[in-house]
């Protein structure tokens, strides 16, 4: 399970951005892992540093403004140690990434064979032919018609979901081990969501790879992922199956973005029941738990402990979450 | 019944490209009326068709053809001069809380300005108890956008449209730029609001669960035309066109346990508005479709077994039971 997995493993990632108005903590002390075959959503708001995570993962991170401690390590090596070259080698063949704007991550001046191509040509060193033929048999595979004939489309000729396609295409020609999709599915309507999520499934059972997938949407992670993170500030609040966060949510935070969002089956004509307030600033966190303000049931625990100390994940337990309220007080707020 | 505040007839609106001689078919032949305090809530993707409806309604925009009346006047082509005395009882609420916002003027500014124009005087008191009434601190008034986040930002969009008194309030997407959280709270605010002040919305977002807990009515749209409109729970709980199973099997669930199978996982993609395909504009994506419906277009009418001023417009809908339990799925893809 999540705490000791054996082929990524995140341990005390911070990354900090210097600013003129301070230093900005986007991740601040995040631990996490998963297996390979295995899907963990990471769940959370804007600002919450999710995909500030993914970022640093990849090394895509620019030493001048930023600074990232921590360890990142995959398969056994150390990712924010490793050179600039050996990060470039990696990228594309071992860790790829799917961004969530496809209109903004492909080249416009290139045709969408030529894309897919070069990230063959580079690592493999394969020659421009054969990686025009992989690259008409990705589009295949991702369900793009008349692949032979799109090969020499370009971005702007595709619709939003096929460019989304095309970006997984290139993101897996080099079968990756590790795949980070940051809001893949955001920028598509809803009903071309879900053939979005069923392809990256399909290829994840092809092919085995593990697939963090980034997002703020909670359908999307009751749909693919087999473990979840919720991410708050910078941290962790919330770990374990999908089943133990979306079934028994831990911390009042999830309550929250499991209540305030509208589903079919809630009364419509109730109010939704929103998180009260903002998430904070990340030049001046809060003191304690970076939740407390926003929190309801801070009262419920004794002596100010929310507001002075930093509640912490549970280091060893599957499902846990970094809230000081006892679970006998949970469930009677629960019901 | 009483004459609805707001009714589109025939409403059309072509955007010519002129580069390639062909023309966009945005909305194509829409009709349907918002009543006093009504809400309507308008559905569909991305081209469908829908923000240009909205921009039509807040004449933004002149239609190509079809009529818009308010209040019984047909403001369809009116002048701008004209449009005046009428404008500020139509309101506008935008999606993106960034780009429709001045970033170089006050809050204050922001909603004083629109009073102004319109022959209101705007007082720091009365702007004040506006962004008391949107749930902003009445002391930042003086602040400029760029202070506030996104969703307070959206409060200020919200108390400018309001600033001016209006009757109906066009709100396009004023949720979805949104995080989930908040989403919820500028949802109840303009609850609050339609129901304490009486305005009528013309309420659009591609999110259908969102739409539901808004809207007393709902009209679905596909390529520039209305497929399916009625009462909310009528449709809701027993949509009768394919289109709208599809979206509402797509709503997502945070519920594990919803069994992923009854989902539609429709096939492709929405074809071009420019040359949309004959007869039937769903029948592309359709796992129903058949030779009839590249024929015939589908009238929208009200079908055996459905409410009054249910209307579907299908040649072969599906049967009037509750939503999930007659899911097809698309034969493309199983």
């Amino acid at each position: 399970m999540i705490p000791d997995p054996s082929f990524l493993t995140v341990r005390d990632l911070y990354v900090q951005f210097k600013t003129e108005d301070g230093v900005v903590k986007a991740v601040d002390g995040l631990s996490f892992g998963l297996d390979r075959g295995r899907t963990l959503g990471i769940v959370g708001e804007s600002g919450s540093g999710k995909s500030v995570t993914s970022m640093a993962v990849m090394g895509l991170h620019d030493p001048r403004y930023s600074e990232v401690s921590g360890e990142v390590w995959l398969d056994g090596e150390n990712l924010l140690t490793a050179t600039p070259r050996r990060m470039e080698a990696l990228r594309g063949r071992k860790v790829a990434m799917i961004f969530q704007d496809s209109l903004s991550s492909l080249s416009p001046f290139h045709t969408v064979g030529s894309q897919i191509g070069e990230v063959l040509t580079k690592h493999t060193g394969a020659s421009r032919r054969e990686a025009r033929e992989r690259a008409i048999e990705m589009l295949a595979r991702v369900g793009i018609p008349q692949p032979k004939l799109r090969v020499d489309a370009y971005p702007h000729e595709f619709s939003g979901g096929m460019r989304q396609r095309a970006m997984i295409a290139m993101a897996l020609v080099c079968d990756p081990e590790l795949v980070i999709a940051d809001e893949p599915t955001t920028a598509l309507d809803v009903t071309v969501q879900a053939q979005i999520l069923d392809l990256l499934k399909a290829l994840q059972e092809e092919t085995g790879s593990a697939i963090i997938m980034i997002t703020h949407d909670l359908g999307v992670i009751a749909d693919v992922a087999d473990e979840v993170m919720v991410m708050y500030a910078g941290r962790a609040i919330e770990r374990g199956t999908r089943r133990e966060v979306l079934k028994a949510p831990g911390h009042p935070y999830t309550w929250g973005l499991l209540a305030s969002m509208p589903h079919l089956a809630t009364d419509p004509d109730s109010p939704l029941r929103p998180v009260r307030g903002t998430p904070p600033s990340l030049l001046t966190l809060p003191s304690g738990c970076p939740f407390h303000p926003r929190c309801d049931y801070a009262d419920r625990v004794p002596v100010d402990l929310c507001s002075t100390e930093r509640p912490d994940l549970h280091p060893r337990t599957g499902h846990s979450s970094a809230c000081y309220l006892s679970q006998t007080v949970k469930d009677q707020i629960r019901g | 019944m009483a004459e609805p505040l707001l009714q589109l007839t025939e409403l059309t609106k072509h955007f010519p490209l002129k580069r390639r001689r062909v023309v966009v078919h945005a909305v194509d032949g829409i009709s349907l009326s918002i009543g006093e305090h009504e809400s309507l809530g308008l559905v569909g993707e991305s081209g469908c068709g829908k923000s240009t409806a909205g921009r039509l309604v807040a004449r933004l925009q002149e239609p190509t053809s079809g009529t818009v009346s308010y209040r019984g006047q047909d403001i369809s082509h009116w002048s701008r001069r004209r449009m005046r005395p009428i404008r500020s009882e139509i309101q506008m609420i935008f999606q993106d809380p960034y780009a429709s916002l001045n970033p170089r003027h006050t809050v204050g500014t922001i909603i004083g300005g629109p009073m102004e124009v319109n022959g209101l005087r705007p007082t720091e008191r009365g702007i004040k108890e506006l962004l008391e009434i949107v749930g902003l601190n009445p002391e930042h008034y003086n602040r400029f956008p760029h202070e506030f986040s996104g969703g307070q930002r959206q409060r200020i969009g919200v108390a400018r449209a309001l600033a001016l008194k209006p009757r109906l309030i066009v709100a396009d997407e004023p949720v979805s730029a949104l995080d989930v959280s908040i989403q919820a709270q500028v949802v109840n605010l303009l609850q609050r609001l339609r129901r304490e002040m009486g305005i009528a919305f013309l309420f659009i977002a591609h999110d259908l669960a969102v739409v539901r807990h808004f809207s007393q009515r709902v009209a679905v749209m596909y390529l520039g035309k209305i497929v399916e409109i009625g009462d909310r729970d009528s449709l809701y709980e027993r949509p009768r066109h394919p289109y709208t199973h599809a979206l509402l099997s797509a709503v997502p669930d945070p519920d594990p346990d919803t069994p992923r199978r009854e989902r539609i996982r429709l096939a492709g993609d929405v074809p071009s508005p420019v040359n949309p395909p004959s007869g039937c504009r769903f029948r592309t994506r359709c796992w129903k479709a058949r030779d009839r419906c590249a024929l015939e277009e589908p009238p929208l009418v009200r079908l055996g077994g459905n409410a009054e001023g249910h209307l579907t417009a299908c040649h072969f809908p599906e049967a009037p039971t509750t939503h999930g339990s007659d899911v097809v799925l698309d034969p493309a893809l199983s």
